[in-house]
């Protein structure tokens, strides 16, 4: 075994895996050094989980070399990680509640004495461990009867257990408050002081530029480059991330930002809106006939904006106002009857019903507003399923055909008829041209701007910048998941976007 | 699954019946091939007797609680105490009858609150308190039979009454009256669903619950309404089934019966996982179960060796509509050489 010091602790050259109909990773090369903690980052689909997943066991790569110690290793599955050194502690606290500090520690390894649990030995183990992160605790209550900051260390204890050498973080801090997330870091960089060669995922820039020595983005499944933290600004950081060049957005000509002047009153106000953990504060307000997008990273709050505004999650602290009328909007019901309309960035998950016809997938919505005893009756059904086919371009067979065998894009002008049925005052947009086609992505957006027209509030969220600049009036920007501004008429550009989101004041 | 093979083809009422109907049909042609005296009808004083009315008439309690069993099922839940539930009314039924001066309509209505009633509670459990419907089922499946040896203190009650007697027994326009309930119900369910939002908003529910939720649907209404509706189907079902034998012995009405409905509604082509369901093809479901144990007594198959044939034919029958097996079929034939 190679014990040259200065060699990397990992190195994976050339990665690929794909799945059926997707290259999750393409020939990427990954290096975590000795006594560091790297910062794994990348949008939605890049391919941060799939890498996890191979490096621990749980995906078999199509291709590549891992090292780990200069020792080629082929993990085949987690327990194989394991036994060579690579733990990961997973976003979700994957311990069991009921059972014992102790015994959650040493679950699946417990000592033993004449081929019984040895107890006495167990709590030795445990709280050994325990003191690597420096925690002392009685590690004999159960697990669920601790705050989940230490149950956080828990899982980072148990990690470190089986003698790691590489430790993985997933996400670890989506869940702490900012002192608890304090409190972790204290450990990381002890732990990263021992040598350990430690990867963190996270969507947190600041918390990236507060412990993360190096930083490898992925975008799309390739590698986009391996970074010193210190020598990578947060605004280039961001622009790799979602892969806009940004001295190309500064060199472009401004984009005709201010689509229409607003004529309508103002419908919607947001005044400190928010649910702590979730999103907020967040304060903005939206007229009628506006287009106002919502810009920020993956994680930023975008979409837990739009559902708080919709009601799926309620809102805990602020004030929402409706047309004026301040309202707690509890439920999607409520929500439909004051006039809002959503829908989700989850397309199959909250969107479509998919074994039932467009037809029905287009009237869902304005029959359960009308409820459950007075159907519309077939005569209506069709012709409005037929005026919104004609009208979207919805291309189908008819009306009568699945919605589950329609395109992704074709899918979602369904959904948008579901909701335009409805004629709402407000209409949410989460994500709308998602995984669809360019050509109906233009429709979409097109659709968007002659809506505005007629008068309607439309709420835009995308985390594509491009398509955000040339169909909103005004930009509301969400960093770590609170509103840190809002961009209108001349500021209002990608590369403005591009600054806000990085917290960068360096303005031009 | 190549998609444009099934672009231009609309949903109909009749659609994903084929496969139950074609089991049915094969199950039947057995029987004229090899089951002598099979299809002999005979008219006796004016009402009609043979193997055929037999089977729609002794099929009618499953296919009763199969029609409520198959809106239960197309919102991705399952009533297992619906047998339980038959027990419960039965013996309301009977131990009212026995009370002189309690008038009949009352009795049959009295017995149909409290199947309702069940189903309100099993309704209750699933949406308000989220429990599994499997579970939450579960506890009048087990419960239920307890209640009603409570109603009876474990005795076995016989009665005489011809009104009561009649609802299992007796004959209307020549055909067997539990089989003119049945036909009712089938139009009283079609007529509930179809002619209402229920439908719709039964199949969005059990085919998409969050995207129903977002799209402002009350799922918890949806649900409740279809248990407490499976409850009145079993309380129906209950009222035959009590008639048909003049008595009531809380430890054997619809005992394992709701086994048989639930087969019902997957052989019919409704899928356990919920969206759309066929109310028609619950029928078909329920008279092939019927007519392959009919097929078992006219062979003469011990009835304790029945259940094994009777579950390879229903296998079979699920099978087929599988289309993946389908497939697979195909492709084995032509992959043999002919």
């Amino acid at each position: 075994m190679a014990s040259d010091a200065s060699a990397p602790l990992l190195e994976i050259r050339g990665l690929t895996k794909s799945f059926p109909g997707v290259k999750a990773l393409e020939g990427v090369d990954f290096t975590v050094r000795r006594g560091e903690v790297h910062a794994l980052m990348g949008e939605n689909g890049a391919g941060k989980s799939t890498l996890i997943k191979v490096l621990t066991g749980v995906y078999a790569p199509d291709g590549g070399t891992f090292r780990l110690g200069g020792a080629v290793i082929r993990p085949a599955s987690t327990k194989e990680a394991e036994a060579v050194g690579i733990s990961t502690v997973y976003q979700e606290v994957n311990l069991i509640p009921h059972l014992s500090v102790a015994e959650n520690i040493c679950l699946g390894r417990q000592p033993t004495r004449f081929g019984f649990v040895d107890w006495a030995g167990m709590t030795r183990r445990a709280v050994a461990a325990l003191a690597r992160v420096d925690l002392r605790i009685d590690v004999r209550r159960p697990l669920s009867s601790y705050s989940i900051a230490i149950q956080q260390l828990t899982a980072l204890a148990r990690a470190l257990d089986v003698s790691a050498r590489l430790l993985i973080l997933d996400e670890p801090t989506s869940s702490l408050d900012a002192r608890e997330v304090g409190e972790l870091f204290q450990v990381l960089r002890k732990l990263r002081a021992e040598g350990l060669g430690i990867v963190m995922v996270t969507h947190f820039l600041d918390q990236v530029y507060a412990i993360a020595d190096r930083i490898t983005v992925l975008r799309d499944g390739r590698l986009v480059g391996e970074y010193e933290t210190a020598k990578l600004p947060r605004m280039e950081l961001v622009s790799r991330m979602v892969g806009r060049d940004w001295s190309a957005v500064a060199a472009a000509p401004r984009a005709v930002a201010g689509v229409g002047e607003p004529t309508g009153e103002v419908l919607l106000e947001l005044r400190n809106f928010g649910r702590p953990g979730l999103v907020g504060p967040v304060d903005f307000s939206l007229r009628a006939g506006e287009v106002m997008g919502l810009a920020g990273l993956l994680g930023s709050g975008r979409t837990e904006t739009a559902r708080l505004i919709f009601g799926i999650e309620r809102a805990r602290t602020g004030e929402m106002r409706l047309g004026g009328r301040p309202i707690k909007v509890h439920s999607p019901r409520q929500a439909i009857r004051e006039g809002l309309a959503f829908t989700s960035e989850n397309r199959k998950l909250e969107g479509i019903i998919p074994h039932l016809s467009v037809r029905e997938n287009i009237i869902l919505a304005l029959q359960a507003r009308e409820g459950l005893l007075r159907p519309l009756p077939r005569a209506r059904q069709l012709a409005l399923a037929d005026e919104f086919i004609q009208l979207l371009g919805i291309s189908t067979p008819g009306p009568e055909q699945a919605v589950m065998n329609l395109s992704g894009g074709n899918q979602q002008k369904v959904l948008l008829a579901r909701w335009l049925a409805l004629q709402p005052r407000l209409l949410i947009l989460d994500e709308p041209t998602r995984g669809i086609d360019v050509g109906a992505k233009a429709e979409i957006e097109k659709l968007v701007q002659s809506l505005r027209a007629k008068g309607l509030a439309i709420l835009f969220i995308s985390s594509e910048l491009e398509e955000v600049v040339r169909g909103c009036r005004r930009v509301v920007v969400l960093r770590d998941r609170v509103q840190v501004g809002e961009l209108t008429g001349p500021a209002l550009t990608e590369e403005g976007i591009l600054q806000t989101i990085a917290g960068a004041s360096h303005a031009p | 699954m190549r998609p444009e093979r099934f672009q231009n083809r609309p949903v109909r009422w009749w659609s994903g019946l084929e496969w139950p109907v074609a089991g049915l049909a094969l199950l039947l042609l057995f029987n004229l091939t090899f089951t002598p005296g099979f299809f002999h009808l005979e008219l006796r004083n004016g009402h009609l007797y043979g193997s055929l009315v037999d089977i729609i008439n002794r099929g009618s309690p499953v296919v009763i609680l199969g029609l409520g069993m198959t809106l239960v099922i197309a919102t991705g839940g399952v009533d297992l105490s619906v047998g339980a539930v038959m027990a419960i009314a039965g013996t309301v039924a009977a131990q009212l009858i026995l009370r002189p001066g309690f008038s009949f309509p009352a009795l049959i209505l009295a017995s149909l609150a409290v199947g309702t009633l069940a189903g309100c509670w099993n309704g209750f459990l699933v949406t308000w308190l989220r429990v599994q419907p499997l579970v939450a089922t579960l506890v009048l499946m087990v419960g239920g039979r307890g209640i009603a040896q409570l109603l009876t203190n474990g005795q076995q009650i016989y009665f005489e009454d011809a009104r009561l007697v009649f609802v299992g027994n007796g004959h209307l326009l020549g055909l067997p009256f539990p089989v003119l309930l049945s036909l009712a119900l089938l139009g009283l369910t079609a007529l509930l669903t179809r002619r209402t939002a229920l439908g719709l908003f039964i199949e969005s529910v059990g085919d998409n619950p969050r995207a129903s939720e977002f799209a402002g649907v009350s799922t918890r209404t949806v649900k409740f309404v279809v248990y407490a509706f499976s409850g009145f189907c079993a309380g129906l079902a209950g009222l035959i089934d009590t008639s048909n034998i003049k008595s009531v012995d809380a430890n054997k009405i619809g005992l394992t019966l709701e086994l048989d409905a639930i087969l019902a509604v997957v052989v019919g082509g409704t899928a356990l996982t919920g969206g759309r369901f066929s109310l028609l093809g619950t029928v078909v479901g329920a008279l092939f179960i019927r007519t392959l144990t009919t097929t078992m007594y006219a062979w003469n198959v011990k009835s304790d060796v029945a259940p094994v044939p009777k579950a390879l034919a229903i296998i079979a029958v699920c099978l087929l509509q599988s289309p993946a097996f389908r497939r697979r079929l195909a492709a084995f034939r032509r992959a043999s050489p002919s």
